[in-house]
């Protein structure tokens, strides 16, 4: 293929090139070198007066005799956020895998339908949805009364506002990014596979361990990360569903560009997560890379 | 005989409902024997993999039953079923070696690993890729995965082994060779080998006995002799090799019954047991090879013909030939000696039909 010579297939891609580098390269750079500036005594910072002080104090605090402590708080709130977002994640896996099961088994037309209603959900703002979840889930919402009318009371719920009402949102929101993975490897997985399992002697649940579940583990996987990254950086919902009493790493940067006037500090959190984002998928890229060289 | 291992009894099988239903099978009987070869022929539709997959457990039976050894299977799902199955796409796991294909069904009858890799040793000793084991199914040729489709299905040691019309993907070379490759396997393991297909090459050349199928029934069941011999209907002589029909009516003739063919001419059915009445309408056929060519005029009671066309194929030579300018025969003559008997394009001829190679057929 030599239509496109060097030159020219480079003016494909450029603007694609210049977008990114302008709207994404520029800011990171931008974020990064704010992270290791001086913040300013009313917000912002002091151009040029270079201190490592904000990736400092993400584990460390000063003490009246300027002596470093070690302060876990932050640490506290990036583990809470990596607990929850994996909780997320399994719980979407959880419910997430049956309904793309479901959907997979249909014949072809209701698929295209069901996967049409998984996608519903995008139509609404995710403000939105989540106020809604906020009616659902409060003393006395929907789910209360629900409860009540079937003869279980519960005295108020009281799951608005904990990590569990976070939890839960995370789940709805994020639910579609598993379920379509997961229902892409399994549409294509090959139905002769299963029935040759069948016919070898397994029954439904070997089937399902040993054939589709490891068939279907590059949706599974997918769907995990797609859930899992977006679930570390969730802003509205922690904000909404956990009142504002449960930080999670977004509320935390949120505030510190916010309230606390803290630029340089916020620049280095957000710095800290993108770094052990990157770490997660550098190692899970190294592992599966490894097992697609023994596949194939 | 020996003992029947599969019995089907009247069993039908009907896709969808109403007006749209489809029946794939109808009221199909068949007795298939221990360590047979058996063979499903047919065309495409005419219901040969829904019997096999009704015999696999794949599909249930709309009405009649299917025993094994005596034994009614139809409420028994596919894994509690003796019966292993090569697929047309040989269904390998992708993400499995070989030896762990293979093992799959011995893990499932949880037999220890020792003996199982043992039997996959065994397996793949007998389909002669004792060195693939630690392949990846992707990395194996379309007939190496074929054997290893075959071994994984043996391995477990059936009582049936289904093949799916398993080599139709299989270039000709390749599915000669497999051929032969079934057949020994077949022997040597004693298993009982159900087996579908579209190609009466494949059916005559493998089977102990073969099933022609159409339309959802069994038309004949027979060895390849008998079905190539003595056909039935006109559509297994038809799709089984080469073969003519003559259509006419049945008429009495002084002492025997003779075929009026529409041109005037008759085809003596002295000694053909014709099982049809007078005036009847009948298709008799024959096969080109059993046609007898002479000289013309020199056999009265023959039919008199003009060579159409003649074509040269080495072994023998293939005569169109046309009676009353409307219907057409095809003789094939072999060429023995450089054959003295060489008729020319134009030539009349004689043609005389040997009673035992006459067959009435059913339309």
């Amino acid at each position: 293929m030599e239509i496109f010579t060097r030159h020219k297939r480079f003016w494909l891609i450029a603007p694609a090139v210049i977008y990114i580098g302008f709207f994404m390269g520029l800011p990171l750079v931008q974020m990064a070198y704010v992270s290791i500036l001086e913040r300013g005594v009313n917000g912002g910072v002091e151009w040029g007066n270079f201190s490592f002080d904000s990736y400092v104090s993400f584990i460390f605090e000063r003490d009246l005799m300027d002596n470093l402590m070690v302060n876990t708080d932050y640490l506290q709130i990036f583990l809470r956020s990596f607990g929850l977002s994996a909780l997320t994640t399994v719980l979407a896996l959880i419910l997430g895998f049956p309904t793309a099961f479901y959907i997979a088994m249909q014949p072809q037309k209701r698929r295209n339908m069901f996967i049409f209603l998984v996608t519903i959900p995008f139509w609404t703002n995710i403000l939105v949805r989540n106020y809604a979840w906020m009616l659902l889930l409060r003393n006395g919402g929907l789910i209360d009364h629900l409860l009540a009318s079937v003869g279980i009371q519960t005295g108020g719920l009281d799951i608005l506002y904990t990590p569990y009402a976070v939890s839960i949102g995370l789940t709805y929101t994020y639910l579609p990014f598993m379920v379509l993975p997961i229902y892409a490897s399994l549409e294509k997985l090959d139905h002769r596979l299963i029935e040759a399992a069948f016919d070898l002697g397994a029954n439904k649940r070997k089937a399902m361990t040993r054939i589709i579940l490891p068939l279907a583990a590059p949706g599974i996987v997918a769907g995990a990360i797609l859930v899992f990254i977006p679930c570390l950086g969730a802003y509205v919902t922690p904000e909404l569903l956990g009142g504002g009493k449960f930080m999670m790493i977004s509320n935390l940067i949120g505030s510190q560009f916010g309230a606390a006037r803290n630029w340089p500090f916020g620049s280095a959190l957000s710095f800290v997560l993108l770094a052990m984002v990157l770490l997660a998928m550098l190692v899970y890229s190294l592992k599966f890379k490894k097992m697609a060289e023994d596949a194939s | 005989m020996s003992e029947v291992v599969i019995s089907a009894r009247s069993v039908s099988k009907r896709f969808g409902s109403g007006t749209h239903a489809v029946h794939a099978l109808d009221d199909v009987s068949v007795d298939i024997f221990q360590n047979e070869f058996f063979t499903m022929l047919g065309p495409s539709g005419c219901g040969k993999t829904t019997l096999l997959r009704l015999i696999g457990g794949f599909e249930q039976t709309t009405a009649g039953e299917i025993a094994l050894e005596g034994r009614v299977l139809n409420d028994l799902p596919p894994f509690k079923r003796p019966i292993n199955t090569v697929f047309q796409s040989y269904a390998l796991f992708p993400h499995l070696t070989v030896r762990q294909n293979i093992t799959f069904g011995l893990e499932m009858q949880n037999i220890s690993r020792h003996d199982a890799s043992k039997r996959a040793d065994e397996m793949l000793e007998l389909v002669r890729l004792s060195q693939f084991g630690d392949r990846q199914p992707s990395q194996l040729s379309g007939g190496q995965q074929q054997r290893i489709a075959l071994a994984r299905a043996l391995a477990p040691a059936p009582k049936v082994l289904l093949l799916d019309e398993p080599l139709s993907a299989l270039d000709l070379k390749l599915r000669k060779e497999m051929q032969i490759e079934l057949k020994r396997l077949q022997t040597e393991t004693g298993i009982t080998f159900v087996f579908v297909t579209h190609d009466q090459e494949e059916a005559l050349a493998m089977s102990d006995r073969i099933a022609v199928m159409k339309s959802g029934k069994i038309l004949q069941i027979g060895t390849p002799r008998d079905i190539y011999e003595t056909p039935t209907h006109r559509f297994v002589a038809d799709f089984i090799g080469d073969s003519n029909f003559l259509q006419g009516d049945i008429k009495q003739n002084g002492a025997h019954a003779v075929l009026a063919l529409p041109g005037g001419q008759n085809v003596s059915l002295a000694n053909v047991e014709t099982g049809i009445h007078l005036s009847q309408s009948a298709t008799i056929g024959i096969r080109p090879e059993r046609l007898i060519l002479h000289p013309a005029g020199t056999h009265n009671t023959a039919l008199r013909g003009k060579i159409a066309d003649v074509v040269y194929f080495g072994t023998d030579t293939t005569y169109h030939i046309t009676i009353d300018d409307q219907t057409a025969l095809l003789a094939r003559v072999q060429n023995r000696d450089g054959s003295t008997m060489a008729f020319a394009k134009g030539n009349n001829v004689d043609i005389t039909l040997p009673a035992g190679a006459i067959r009435v057929l059913v339309d």
